[in-house]
């Protein structure tokens, strides 16, 4: 287990199990099997033709994320979804890596383009939402990356973003805790916005990204209430992370290699 | 596998008030039992249908519901009780029959196989601006005198509703100041007594409104604050794109498709309800239950014929009318005929102010898979032919069956299994085994 990427694809993948097992997931089931085929097959495509090693793991890691936030019961969407991921991350390169999170990128497009796509943040419940909270927590504890603070910083401004919302309104504080019951919220920090190559390479960089995110996420979810507020919010922030990059230089992180591979 | 016949039992609609919250105008001890709501929304547009049966003295009703924007006269609107009681119907929980088929017939003996592999004022005026309340506009629709209130503060617009007569709950000021905050403003309504006699009616009227926004939301914090224990609600939601479920709230599908011991067939009702009970229970009550989502061309089997379209007009379903006319729906029947584009979702939940804290924030999903809540009778083959097959349906397929459908009942409803036995005439149910037998085999 010496690379992250083991431990978030068992995780993602007990996740997935439990979802379609016991989570009533929508649509039918081999969609979910779907995005992994389609997003390795496109990830070897793409290898090929820009001569690189395979490495399945990261097409597996954004398949997976797929899988678990975005539902839909077409085939077309499911491989547009798959595509979208795996080509932005060849595609949409700036001094030389990829600017958006594959997976949030391919949330963003595809339900701006059609509604046959969506995200079911409700979806898990309570006592899901504690055991999912548990698991993703014991990983960012074990995984150690150096880059872990992102989700932190992220989860803290968030949270204080919906309690004091409740605060101002006077709700009471099981209103706040109830949004908070968010097992898409808890993906989207572990997974998405902690993306180690896609978050900015210094430390204050990182953590006021972090806090950027959660504040235009906020408003685009509670003023303009959009459900998926917080995919867009990430995704309207990436292309800011390279102009931190060059104004906040910080050492660029780089997966444990065993062979040649690109993410 | 072919339907034989097909007979459809309904439950008996629900009880059904408010969900916004009734504010009795005197003290006859009214509580919030049970809902009906229509949600139509397409893009930002929605309109909102809220049905009841209220029990009381029709002078002492009394509804305020936080509405997002201001809303002019003409876009409030009295329904007629019959198209919810209509759409009620056709989306019901349903009950179905079928006949088993001579086993000695060659086309059964393969269905036979296949199954055994697989089991299954002035002064009024100042008073109402020294509180900070605006009364923006004061409508008379239907049997409804209407108020739309602006407030600057909530404890002024509860001081004035109090002193206009609303008896309002412990705890309203709060959810109200909420609500301000958030920039709604609260539609009330009350009955006009006159205006009532004229209708001749003796029951009140689905109240509808109109509106434009953004929030996908249904309120019901208010409406938890004056009831006593827990309420229930039906919401219908009709899009074009498909299923709809909460935000908020985790949406479950009721259990279906189960086959159930005959003599269900009279205790229906009965069963449902212990059914529901069983569902809220198992969910901890913190789930929002879909009953129906289909899409309103057809059904099968139906509880009720699909509405028409005036019918959906009528519910505030505006992109029909935008449409061009096109050929009347045709019948319903077991292949689904051409799609209309109106898709319904029937959603129901058992909530207070614990289990259920928040409105309900709603979600449009592109889901357009058909569900439907429905419970299977079988109905055992009873010729005298003699054939293998016929002696193994007799002997063994049958007394499986009746043993697994009395366990699905007991499963679904909790209701004791060694009664399920008794009434089924099965004798009594085998006691469970000790585990040690199953331990060295």
């Amino acid at each position: 287990m010496s690379d992250p990427r083991h431990l978030q694809i068992a995780i993602l993948t007990g996740m997935l199990i439990y979802g379609l097992g016991w989570r009533d997931f929508p649509g039918p089931g081999w969609i979910y099997l779907l995005y992994p085929l389609a997003a390795l097959g496109f990830q070897w495509g793409f290898c090929r033709i820009f001569r690189l090693g395979f490495d399945g793991r990261s097409p597996l890691i954004s398949s997976l994320s797929l899988g678990l936030l975005l539902h839909t019961a077409s085939a077309f969407w499911a491989v547009t979804a798959a595509f979208v991921a795996v080509a932005s991350k060849f595609l949409l390169r700036i001094d030389g890596r990829h600017v958006f999170n594959p997976t949030n990128l391919a949330i963003v497009i595809t339900t701006l383009a059609t509604e046959q796509v969506w995200v079911s943040p409700g979806q898990w419940g309570l006592g899901a939402f504690l055991a999912v909270a548990a698991l993703l927590g014991g990983m960012m504890v074990l995984r150690r990356t150096r880059r872990g603070e992102v989700t932190w910083a992220f989860l803290a401004a968030w949270g204080m973003l919906v309690f004091g919302r409740a605060l101002w309104l006077g709700d009471p504080a099981a209103i706040p805790w109830l949004q908070l019951q968010n097992v898409a919220l808890l993906i989207f920090a572990c997974f998405m916005i902690s993306d180690p190559m896609t978050v900015p390479d210094h430390r204050v960089a990182r953590i006021g990204f972090a806090v950027l995110v959660a504040v235009v996420g906020y408003v685009l979810q509670y003023h303009f209430y959009v459900d998926e507020g917080l995919f867009y919010a990430l995704a309207l922030c990436a292309p800011l992370v390279p102009w931190l990059n060059r104004r906040l230089p910080g050492t660029r992180y780089r997966w444990p290699r065993t062979v040649p591979s690109r993410r | 596998m072919r339907v034989w016949l097909v007979i459809l039992s309904f439950l008996p609609l629900a009880a059904q008030a408010f969900c916004g919250f009734y504010v009795a105008r005197a003290d006859t001890g009214l509580y919030n039992r049970s809902s009906r709501v229509v949600l139509v929304r397409d893009g930002e547009r929605t309109v909102l249908t809220m049905a009841n049966d209220f029990q009381g003295d029709v002078k002492d009703f009394a509804i305020v519901i936080p509405v997002p924007t201001f809303i002019e006269r003409e876009q409030i609107h009295v329904a007629s009780t019959a198209v919810l009681d209509h759409l009620d119907a056709y989306t019901a929980p349903r009950l179905v029959e079928y006949f088993d088929p001579n086993p000695c017939r060659r086309l059964y003996r393969m269905e036979m196989k296949a199954m055994s592999a697989a089991a299954p004022g002035e002064g009024a005026a100042a008073r109402a601006k020294a509180l900070g309340v605006t009364v923006e506009a004061r409508y008379t629709v239907g049997e409804y005198d209407i108020l739309i209130l602006s407030a600057t503060e909530s404890a002024g617009l509860v001081t004035w509703l109090r002193e206009n007569g609303y008896r309002l709950p412990a705890g309203a000021e709060a959810v109200v100041g909420s609500y301000l905050k958030q920039g709604m403003r609260f539609f009330v309504a009350r009955v006009n007594l006159d205006e009532f006699a004229r209708t001749g009616f003796r029951y009140l009227r689905p109240l509808q409104v109109a509106y434009e926004t953004p929030k996908f939301v249904l309120p019901i914090r208010l409406g938890t604050l004056n009831a006593q224990g827990q309420q229930e609600l039906f919401l219908w939601t009709l899009t074009r794109t498909g299923r709809v479920e909460t935000a908020n709230y985790p949406t479950v599908k009721v259990p279906s498709g189960q086959e159930l011991p005959l003599y269900v067939k009279d205790r229906f009702a009965d069963f449902y309800r212990d059914l529901f009970a069983r569902q809220v229970e198992e969910h901890g009550g913190r789930a929002v239950f879909t009953e129906y989502a289909w899409n309103m061309a057809w059904c099968d089997p139906c509880a009720a014929q699909p509405l028409s379209r005036s019918e959906l007009r009528e519910l505030g379903v505006m992109w029909l009318a935008e449409a061009p006319p096109v050929r009347p729906l045709p019948k319903p029947r077991i292949a689904p005929p051409r799609p209309v584009d109106v898709f319904v979702t029937r959603l129901h939940l058992r909530y207070d102010a614990r289990t259920f804290p928040d409105d309900l924030r709603l979600h449009r999903t592109g889901d357009k898979s058909n569900f439907q809540a429905r419970y299977v009778l079988r109905h055992p083959w009873d010729g005298s032919d003699d054939c293998p097959e016929a002696k193994r349906y007799r002997s063994e397929i049958l007394p499986q069956r009746l043993r697994r459908q009395a366990e699905n009942l007991h499963r679904l409803t909790g209701w004791p299994l060694a009664e399920i036995h008794r009434a089924m005439g099965l004798g009594e149910p085998p006691a469970p085994e000790p585990w040690w037998k199953r331990l060295w085999p």
